[in-house]
């Protein structure tokens, strides 16, 4: 009976990370084919690399969506702290519950929704002032701000609810101002939250196509646009070689923004042991 | 114990005084919810006042308003005669050792405790001096370089004293101070506390849910009841001249019997009591309407074991022991009456020997004094 679950279990978790993984593996293995036909191994070989390197359009489109990632996790990085702020510092304020759906709101809009309905903003806003009156940069930059700020706000608030609220009244109470107490005080204690806000924010820019396709204007291409309109016309093992790279930097930055915050709770955790220690110091009264 | 009141100077006593912390009549409310309900107090310069109170009776909000992360929903609050509205936390003369210590975590001991005073703009040298300086009073030398989380209970707690002192506040508010500590450790601390209050001149606001320690500390307390501040006085008025039966139970032991007034002259009164199965004596008046319900509250250690039957009338009553804790010094003896209540006596040991002491299921007297007795009315 045991032997059997565990055979399942086992069985379960091999499927399970073979779908998971297996496609991105063979991807991997077949950036290095010899062989242009990319189902056909023939020898080892870095030439789809070197071949990338010297494809000026697709350097282009991976330089801009770089820029774009870093503009965006940046903005968003400061408005989502202050939305995180608003939402866990300032009590019970009217709509507050209003507030809080709307920033989160982008998090489970459909995409297509979410491009679209930017897209319409972009074209009927563009005559304004201070509105991007082409599409392309500006435009992509500000969708990706909308959609990943609601993910940083998701983090930093996390983290300012765990952070005990005496600390920033006890450095007001020794007489620091309250911009003093954010930078002295608050903004050391989140920025594990922030570091690894901004990478998230960072990798969900860069890997996005739906809402880049729907803000892009018709001569941009970021690199997933790019990657997309070339399979269409035929896999090559250049686009394995580029998807490989990619998978490389995402994995790099969700791996140390999970070791940022497991290390954060584990820190935590030491805290709480130690207030534990020290409230059973004091349990046996009289 | 504290000193007896009369040793001590008590500028509560003095009329012309002026106090330096002013209550007027403070209410806070949250939502529905009034935490602390029109509180009025006087407090003078150099006293150490305990908060005292249950889990939940403000404390910890009356101290909030002084610091000035609460503002008051109606009174009024001044401190050396200024109004508090509107005064921000980092403008008050006032600094607060928080209940949960709220040290820094990301800065050793030595930056905590330097923080406020780099606030005030000093130059390195003298904040390196007093930070040092306050670091040896609080006997924590040595570890300077440490994280909080790299200390114990007890050591934070002094690293926050430390931090809240080192500022000189006119001022010091302390939310359960030593709630961290082992009993040892705790009473050597209290001592610590006292001497330093009188080496600095500090006034010292202390809240605390533990009886014992504002008896040590105090030069008055506040006994704090859902909101409400239900008696103020030294410790000796509150221990001998408790004005309700809760302040009489909350601090330290005491047998209560409830009974009726038969006679009400102005220099003293009888009740009758179905409590005691008799009679009590009390050599001093009461304000209270004849025949109205009273309770007479007795310390155990006012009370005397008998063999024999005491002479008089009033204030005794029989039972047997049922049970006996020696405690070295003194005895601890609960008598059930005859009327099925159960008291609590205490007797010194005098006698090392153990020939005359009472034992489990004797049948004994249980007497005291006319003036043991105190009378409540609510
Ligand atoms: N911000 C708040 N919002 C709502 N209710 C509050 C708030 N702060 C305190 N209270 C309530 O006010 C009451 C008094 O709280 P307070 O912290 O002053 O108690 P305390 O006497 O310090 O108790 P303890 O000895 O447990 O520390 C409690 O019932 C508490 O739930
Ligand atoms: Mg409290």
């Amino acid at each position: 009976m045991n032997q059997r679950r565990s055979i399942f279990l086992l069985s379960a978790l091999v499927f399970g990370f073979a779908f998971l993984y297996v496609p991105i593996l063979s991807m991997i293995v077949f950036s290095f084919n010899e062989s242009k036909l990319v189902t056909v191994w023939g020898g080892f070989s870095v030439k789809w690399y070197r071949a990338l390197l010297s494809n000026e359009r697709m350097l282009e489109a991976a330089w801009l969506s770089i820029r774009i990632a870093a503009v965006t996790a940046t903005i968003a990085v400061v408005l989502g702290t202050m939305a995180a702020f608003a939402l866990s510092r300032f009590g019970r304020f009217r709509l507050r519950a209003l507030f809080a759906g709307m920033v989160t709101a982008p998090l489970v809009m459909p995409e297509v929704i979410t491009g679209l309905s930017l897209l319409l903003l972009f074209v009927a806003f563009a005559p304004l002032p201070l509105f991007p009156d082409a599409r392309g940069f500006s435009t992509i930059t500000i969708a990706h701000t909308t959609l990943t700020m609601a993910y940083v706000t998701v983090v930093v608030q996390s983290r300012l609810s765990m952070l005990d609220e005496s600390l920033e009244e006890a450095a007001l109470d020794l007489g620091a101002r309250p911009a003093k107490v954010f930078l002295v005080i608050t903004l050391p204690l989140i920025a594990p939250a922030l570091i690894s806000g901004w990478l998230l924010a960072f990798t969900l820019s860069l890997d996005d196509l739906v809402i880049a396709s729907f803000t892009a204007g018709p001569t941009t291409n970021t690199l997933p646009m790019m990657i997309f309109s070339t399979v269409r016309r035929g896999l090559t093992p250049e686009i394995n070689a580029l998807a490989t790279i990619m998978v490389g930097i995402v994995t790099v930055f969700v791996v140390t923004a999970g070791v940022l915050m497991a290390r954060q709770e584990r820190k935590r955790e030491l805290e709480m042991r130690a207030a534990w220690q020290a409230a059973a110091a004091a349990g046996p009264r009289q | 114990m504290s000193a007896h009141p009369d040793e001590r100077d008590a500028p509560w006593l003095d009329p012309k005084a002026q106090p330096y912390v002013r209550i007027e009549n403070v209410t806070k409310k949250f939502g529905e919810f009034v935490a602390v309900n029109d509180v009025s107090l006087n407090i003078y310069r150099g006293e150490i006042f305990c908060l005292l109170g249950g889990s939940g009776s403000g404390k910890t909000t009356l101290l909030r308003m002084l610091a000035g992360f609460e503002q008051p929903t109606s009174g009024r609050i001044f401190i050396d005669g200024v109004p508090m509205e509107g005064v921000p936390p980092y403008e008050r003369p006032v600094n607060m050792m928080f209940q949960s210590y709220a040290l820094f975590p990301h800065m050793t001991v030595e930056q905590n405790v330097a923080f406020g005073l780099k606030q005030e703009g000093l130059p390195r040298a003298e904040i390196e001096e007093r930070v040092a300086e306050m670091l040896s009073i609080v006997k924590l030398n040595g570890l300077e370089k440490r994280k909080p989380h790299q200390l114990s209970g007890g050591q934070r707690q002094r690293v926050a004293l430390a931090r809240s002192l080192v500022k000189r506040p006119k001022l010091l508010l302390l939310d359960e101070p030593l709630g961290a500590l082992d009993k040892k450790l705790r009473e050597h601390t209290q001592f610590e506390l006292v001497n330093i209050q009188e080496r600095l001149g500090v006034t010292f606001i202390v809240v605390t849910h533990d009886q014992e320690e504002a008896m040590t500390l105090a030069t008055r307390i506040g006994l704090m009841d859902q909101g409400r501040i239900v008696q103020v006085g030294t410790p000796y008025e509150i221990y001998e001249f408790p004005n309700s039966r809760f302040v009489a139970e909350f601090i330290g032991n005491v047998n209560m019997f409830e009974g009726r007034l038969v006679e009400d002259e102005p220099d003293h009164v009888t009740i009758d009591s179905h409590d005691l199965g008799g009679t009590l004596y009390v050599g001093h008046g009461v304000s209270a309407a004849p025949d109205a319900l009273v309770w007479a509250a007795i310390r155990p250690e006012k009370m005397v074991l008998s063999r024999e039957e005491p002479p008089g009338q009033h204030n005794k009553a029989s039972g047997i022991i049922t049970e006996i804790a020696y405690m070295g010094d003194i005895s601890i003896y609960i008598v059930e009456l005859d009327s099925g209540k159960r008291v609590r006596v205490t007797q010194p040991n005098t006698h090392r020997h153990a020939d005359d002491r009472f034992s489990w299921d004797e049948r004994v007297w249980v007497s005291w004094s006319d003036s043991a007795a105190v009378v409540v009315t609510e």
